[in-house]
């Protein structure tokens, strides 16, 4: 570096730095660096404030029901007798009866998006499965009380009639039920799962491909033996993260299902999930244990959906994406 | 040798007849995909379009029994929540994505609130809305605006501050350094050069973040609770789209059935509309560069 | 910079919204919540009272045990049940509150049965306690058929429709099938929410009514105004006397006529004696704070509900309720100058 070039620098640009300026620059510094730690760390005091706030309010139920809380089947608040089985049962079957009908159909898309559509159509359909992502719970529930549950009327008793000495299709046809919510939640849970599926299809390298290809295999025996099995860590996220979605949903579910907590055997009888139950009454409790057992049903939903979140960022966080296929 | 030959050709006609019939399963599991959402808009549009007028839009609801009236201050107060969120919110969120993107790559807290970050877009927003009753219903002994904006908020913190660690970390590290070179102090370059040069991608990611809270509907029951009229100031009960789609869909008037399929046409415009802004000003960013 | 101009317009949006409070700002408002029974109403009633004074008030009907709970916890100015609050809720209160009767309404017991649109299905009280116990499961049951030999009822299931939340009209409901049956009150008992052994649970009165409207084979209860502005057929029910009476206001009135009314005003009226009186009527209360926590609010509560209870009462006919008897209303003036704030009542008149 020659004295030109430096003399051209230093006309250029002020003085160099005095030692208030470097004080200054670390008092700003350190400022910034204090003020976007400190939000950061509201995050974390979000995620405090979530437990403290529901394990306190709740504490009045634990102490009072204990663990018979969660396998009692009466829910009867004339009596204050709170069992949460019924609940807890809508919940878990009507999330996996959304998984049952959003699984291979998110598969089926992903597969189709990542192996088999052209780059046009594959943007219209990724384009359609996002607006499907952004349409709001509550408008799903309304095009399912005006749409879906006539539509699952008149068709159950066709199903009843086929196959109604199997308990799973026999009962009134209410229309409001278990396998309402159940479709109406495999709608719901369909994009997220979709495109999680894709993005783990997309992390395959395409030397697996092919590999595959080079062995004379059809596309179909590609996808199933060099694709689906490599990454099945992420495609488990997704379902899992699906299954999380499908169990927390509120008012879709509030609106369809019926919302009786009893525990049935058929797909058509009503039925009640933890959060629609919260969504119910959780305004109306009237006494304070009667609260506290609505908050300890929500600390349950909390705990199992983090509990799944936890789980399935775990398995997403294993997902290679090196030499993944170009978007 | 033919024989050979023979199987072998059967085989491939099954194994090509099977590529055939699982690509257009793919292809069914697409239209089965397809159809609830036709359904949807198509149904938002014949049921909803039909009651949008200037009075649906200006008026405020009517009482029971009474037709007319519209949903103007719940489409009003959607944008107080919704703002009010996004006030409370974005500056909590950006500044923590920005930790993460700048400072907090590798340490502990950066990975813990990165991890509770996603963890937390998984909770189930009633559950939010408990958590909201408590700690700002109760102690204010009151419904209003600004509990179901602090449960809004409560949602777009985590989702606001992964959006904003993306849109930083995606910047070219470059920049950074030529910042630093200039003697610029840290603070700056991030927030003269780096935001600067992600401005695009953080407004997609607030968009994007306020596009989902305006459909929450659970969180609002317990917080900002419903109003008949104007909201008296955002300390007290407000009117949302959302819960008052709800309570006119479960209601059993004719009027306030048809009232829902309208005020569901607008919300869904609204959300498409801020999508729509949030995807556009993803794309000028190319557009400027080049 | 598309986006820059498009942050100015997110910007300006909200600073416009958020500066449209101030427009309304001045006006008074106050908050219920509580029944839906009393939904109708009420909601003329706030309708017709903010055109004549400018107080807004805000009702909304999330339920009458929602309504004790958010007086209770104070995050309403008045709460509104069809229940009259227990002793123990009482008891929880921090200071003294007051029931006041606001109008008298009827429980009808509403059908949907596929090629019977008409009202006038017959029934007893043994025969609705079971149905509503799941005991009688399908329209043609021999017991229905036997109370109804005219009518041509369907070989369809019963589908019993109630309230998912807590609710007066259900508690009316109870306490009347609890007064006529016994295995109901040994088995469900009273309540605003029961343990209820079969149906589909929908919210508020508006809920029950459109669940009721919108599936064929349903049976349910809800506030006659419901009925009424729905076009429900509505079920003749067997009085005490013996008598197959329709859900009417006068019936109600004949039914409040006949109990002697308590100085606290919590009374149950079900199941009165009467040739014409319907047996499930009840009034309906707005719950008051006697010492009012706030002066101005306090003041235009209850100057509303001074209002209520007399030119009020000439709203009721018309949505279906029964107005308050003479003798309540006379009394109700007394407990209304009762109200104060630190002492001074809030009524002068």
């Amino acid at each position: 570096m020659t004295s030109h070039a430096a003399t051209e620098k230093s006309r250029s640009r002020p003085a160099p730095p005095s030692p208030q300026d470097i004080r200054r620059k670390h008092v700003g510094d350190a400022l910034f660096r204090g003020i976007t730690a400190l939000a950061a760390a509201s995050v974390l005091a979000l995620a405090a404030i979530y437990v403290v706030q529901m394990a306190l309010n709740s504490w009045e139920a634990v102490r009072h029901f204990g663990w018979s809380f969660v396998v009692g089947t009466t829910w009867d608040p004339v009596f204050e007798e709170f069992g949460a089985l019924p609940v807890i049962w809508g919940t878990v079957i009507s999330s996996l009866l959304a998984l049952l009908i959003a699984v291979p159909i998110s598969l089926g898309v992903s597969i189709y998006l990542t192996e088999i559509a052209g780059r046009r159509i594959r943007r219209i359909i990724e384009f359609l499965i996002e607006i499907l992502a952004s349409i709001p719970s509550v408008v799903y529930g309304l095009w399912g009380i005006f749409v879906l549950v006539p539509l699952v009327r008149s068709i159950q008793p066709h199903l009843t009639s086929w196959f109604g000495f199997l308990p799973l299709f026999q009962g009134p046809p209410f229309g409001y039920g278990m396998l309402t919510a159940g479709i109406i939640l495999a709608i719901m849970i369909l994009p997220i799962m979709t495109s999680l599926t894709r993005e783990a299809l997309h992390a395959v390298p395409n030397h697996q491909r092919e590999a595959s290809l080079a062995l004379a295999s059809t596309r179909w025996e590609m996808i199933r033996h060099a694709v689906l099995p490599y990454n099945k860590s992420g495609i488990i996220a997704a379902i899992v993260l699906g299954l999380g979605r499908a169990l927390g949903e509120t008012m879709a579910v509030t609106m369809v299902i019926g919302n009786q907590p009893t525990i049935s055997t058929s797909l058509f009888m009503p039925a009640q999930t933890i959060a629609s139950l919260i969504a119910n009454e959780f305004a109306e409790a009237s006494s304070s244990l009667y609260l506290s057992v609505l908050i300890e049903l929500g600390l349950l939903l909390f705990g199992i959906t983090l509990l799944l979140n936890v789980g399935a960022r775990l398995l997403v966080n294993r997902i290679s994406h090196a030499g993944g296929r170009r978007r | 040798m033919s024989k050979t030959n023979h199987s072998a050709a059967r085989s491939r006609k099954r194994r090509q007849l099977a590529d055939r019939l699982m690509s257009g399963l793919t292809m069914v599991c697409v239209a089965i995909s397809v159809i609830p959402l036709v359904s949807i808009l198509g149904y938002l549009i014949y049921k909803g379009a039909g009651a949008i007028n200037w009075d649906f839009l200006t008026k405020l609801p009517a009482p029971v029994g009474a037709s007319g009236g519209g949903m103007a201050n719940s489409i009003v107060g959607t944008g107080i929540v919704v703002g009010l969120a996004v006030l409370i919110g974005v500056p909590i969120g950006v500044l923590a994505g920005v930790y993460l993107a700048e400072y907090g790559r590798q340490s502990r807290l950066g990975r813990s609130v990165r991890f509770f970050a996603d963890v937390m877009q998984g909770i189930p927003s009633i559950v939010v809305g408990i958590v909201a009753y408590t700690l700002v219903v109760l102690p204010m002994q009151r419904f209003s605006a600004i509990a179901g904006a602090v449960a809004l908020a409560m949602i777009l913190i985590p989702f606001v501050c992964r959006t904003t660690e993306e849109a930083l970390a995606a910047t070219p590290h470059d920049l950074r350094e030529a910042g630093l070179a200039l003697g610029q102090p840290q603070w700056r370059v991030t927030l003269g050069i780096v935001m600067r040069a992600a401005r695009n991608a953080l407004v997609t990611g607030i968009m994007l973040a306020a596009a989902r809270i305006s459909g929450e509907t659970a969180p609002l029951l317990f917080t900002a609770l419903n109003n008949r009229f104007w909201h008296s100031g955002i300390d007290q009960p407000i009117s949302t789209l959302t819960v008052q789609v709800y309570t006119y869909a479960i209601a059993p008037f004719d009027d306030w059935n048809a009232q829902a399929w309208s005020g569901a046409l607008v919300l869904i415009a609204i959300i498409f509309v801020l999508n729509v802004v949030a995807r556009t000003a993803a794309r000028s960013k190319y557009v400027e560069r080049s | 910079m598309a986006s820059r101009s498009l942050g100015i317009a997110f910007l300006v949006t909200l600073l416009l919204a958020l500066s449209l409070p101030i427009a309304s700002a001045q006006t008074v408002q106050l908050t219920g919540a509580g029944a839906s029974f009393p939904y109708p109403i009420y909601s003329k009633w706030f309708d017709e009272y903010y055109r004549e004074t400018g107080v807004q008030i805000n009702y909304q009907s999330i339920g009458s045990g929602g309504g004790v709970r958010q007086l209770l916890s104070r995050t309403v100015d008045f709460g509104a049940s069809d229940a009259p609050m227990t002793d123990e809720e009482l008891a929880q209160a921090e200071r003294p509150i007051v029931h006041i009767p606001t109008v008298i309404g009827a429980v009808s017991v509403v059908y949907n049965i596929p090629g019977v649109p008409q009202s006038g299905l017959k029934l007893t009280p043994e025969v609705l306690a079971d149905i509503f116990l799941g005991e009688i499961t399908r329209w043609n049951d021999p017991r229905i058929q036997a109370l109804n030999p005219d009518l041509n009822l369907p070989n369809t299931h019963i589908i019993v429709a109630r309230r998912a939340d807590a609710s007066g009209t259900t508690y009316t409901f109870s306490d009347y099938l609890s007064a006529v049956s016994e295995k109901w009150a040994q088995r469900v008992g009273v309540g605003r929410s029961l343990n209820w052994p079969t149906g589909l649970g929908a919210r508020g009165n508006e809920g029950v009514a459109g669940l009721v409207r919108q599936t064929p084979g349903a049976i349910g209860y809800v506030e006659q105004a419901y009925a009424e502005q729905n076009n429900l057929a509505q079920a003749a029910l067997q009085n005490k006397d013996g008598y197959f009476v329709l859900p009417s206001l006068e019936g109600a009135s004949l039914t409040a006529a006949g109990v002697e009314m308590p100085p606290d005003y919590r009374v149950s009226i079900v199941n009165g004696s009467g040739k014409d009186a319907y047996p499930i009527a009840t009034f309906t209360w707005l719950l008051v704070y006697q010492d009012a926590w706030d002066h101005e609010k306090g003041k235009h509560l209850a100057e509303f509900l001074w209002w209520a209870i007399h030119d009020g009462q000439r709203f009721a006919p018309e949505l279906n309720y029964a107005p308050l008897p003479d003798a309540v209303v006379k009394s109700l003036e007394e407990t209304l100058a009762g109200l104060v704030y630190n002492g001074q009542p809030l009524l002068n008149r």
